[in-house]
């Protein structure tokens, strides 16, 4: 009943994955990659930084996702989902923020600027800050999943609406343009890109993996509760 | 519309919300003179700032209050089991709070003018209009987070946290609006953020009437 076997073996086999490749991304990212002309080594925080800001925003998604697809079916397990999606979400999403710190600091001369895309993510992060202290604080039941879903659809509607109007606000843009489809003069050496990508993909299988991970402990964390209820039953 | 004049009828009578948020918006103003040195040109500058957050902040605690009665008394159900929409409860609610959280401004609005020495009166139509469509957008997002908040554990502490950085990108087009009302600009150079607000109270209220069903179900 605990551990579904097929489940329990993909988990295995994403966490073998998992180590190998982070192992050679650290590689690639530490001695493969060449070192960026202008930036020097604090360019290499990029091939962490990127990836988990997509990895953010997939987190987020999902979380949306989940949330309508929760309001809809009333299925106890979107909202499961939604949950620790949004968890791994403000992680990764608080990764992004430090990281991008720790680079602005040498090349901008400065921690933080309210440019567009900061301004967005700090937000963001707050708004699903709010979104597990909501969960926190409503308890265990249908209602509080209701009213996450509720926050979550709100929220993630919200997000293009802080980024349009802080756009609007005033040309502070200093953050850098996506160098993947973006203009042509912005493009990645052959060598960095290999690494990015690697990075990227890398940080997809932490992604699915820590969602395995999660929603096998909450599975788990219910069956405990409903068994430590039946026990007080018939102990009455 | 019943329900709107039920809130006001009961707010008449014990006058305790509106009170209690036209004096601490007007704290908020007077200790915001304290934080910049007064009357300088710094304090000037900030002036439109400290209007929203004054009328944020005194619009916090009306919504706060919005559905506590509801809930302690009961009242919920009783108006859940009437024979109306849940759409219908949301206007009537938003529209309580959108006249609520209005006088507060419009009390708060003189006071603000004789302390930072504003000659406002040119700019009043365009002003009044940014408050509107900004209370809109406000009592839109604050009556559903509010219908939520009512029933977590922390209550009070739970509706600035969700309403806050939901609320960011309205607030940001009134401060700028006002800013620019302040430098004495007209009605074409603050029509782009006037658009801009509309659109934003447009998107906030369609999907908090969508989702309002979902929070107030039993």
């Amino acid at each position: 009943m605990l551990t579904d076997s097929k489940s329990q073996r993909v988990e295995n086999v994403l966490g073998l994955l998992l180590f190998l490749g982070m192992l050679m991304t650290l590689y690639n990212v530490f001695i493969y990659a060449p070192t960026e002309k202008s930036m020097g080594d604090v360019q290499r925080i990029f091939y962490f930084h990127v990836p988990s800001a997509f990895v953010a925003f997939l987190g987020f998604l999902v979380c949306a996702g989940y949330s309508v697809a929760f309001l809809i079916k009333r299925n106890h397990r979107y909202d499961r989902v939604a949950y620790v999606s949004a968890e791994i979400g403000v992680l990764f999403s608080t990764i992004v923020l430090i990281t991008g710190m720790i680079w602005a600091r040498p090349i901008w001369q400065t921690w933080w600027t309210w440019d567009p895309r900061l301004t967005t993510m700090f937000i963001l992060w707050f708004l699903y800050i709010a979104y597990l202290m909501l969960r926190n604080f409503t308890g265990e039941d249908e209602r509080g999943a209701r009213f996450a879903a509720v926050f979550a659809i709100i929220a993630s509607a919200d997000v293009p609406i802080v980024y349009m109007s802080i756009r609007w606000w005033g040309d502070r843009m200093m953050h850098p343009k996506p160098v993947l489809m973006g203009d042509e003069d912005s493009g990645l050496a052959p060598e960095m890109l290999y690494t990015f990508l690697f990075a990227l993909a890398v940080f997809l299988i932490l992604y699915f993996y820590l969602m395995m991970l999660r929603l096998r402990q909450e599975r788990t964390a219910e069956i405990l509760n409903s068994m430590k209820k039946n026990l007080a039953l018939n102990e009455e | 519309m019943t329900l709107v004049y039920k809130d006001l009828l009961s707010e008449f009578r014990s006058r305790e919300t509106i009170s209690s948020m036209l004096v601490f918006s007007m704290l908020v103003v007077a200790i915001f003179n304290f934080a910049f040195d007064p009357g300088s040109a710094y304090a000037q500058q900030a002036a439109p700032g400290i209007l929203w957050v004054a009328f944020t902040f005194s619009g916090i605690i009306g919504l706060n209050r919005s559905f506590v009665h509801e809930v302690d008394k009961g009242c919920l159900h009783g108006l859940l089991l009437a024979p109306f929409e849940h759409g219908a409860i949301f206007f009537g609610k938003m529209l309580g709070n959108l006249i609520f959280i209005s006088i507060v401004e419009l009390l708060t609005l003189p006071l603000f003018a004789v302390f930072f020495n504003l000659q406002t009166l040119q700019g009043l139509p365009q002003l009044l209009v940014v408050i509107l469509l900004t209370t809109l957008g406000f009592s839109a997002v604050g009556t559903l987070f509010s219908a939520i908040s009512v029933n977590t554990k922390t209550r009070e502490m739970m509706l600035p946290i969700l309403f806050l950085p939901v609320v960011i990108p309205i607030l940001l087009a009134a401060v700028n609006a006002t800013a620019m009302i302040f430098d004495g600009k007209g009605w074409n150079d603050i029509s782009d953020w006037l658009r801009l607000l509309a659109a934003f109270d447009l998107i906030f209220i369609s999907l908090a009437y969508l989702t309002f069903g979902f929070v107030v179900e039993e």
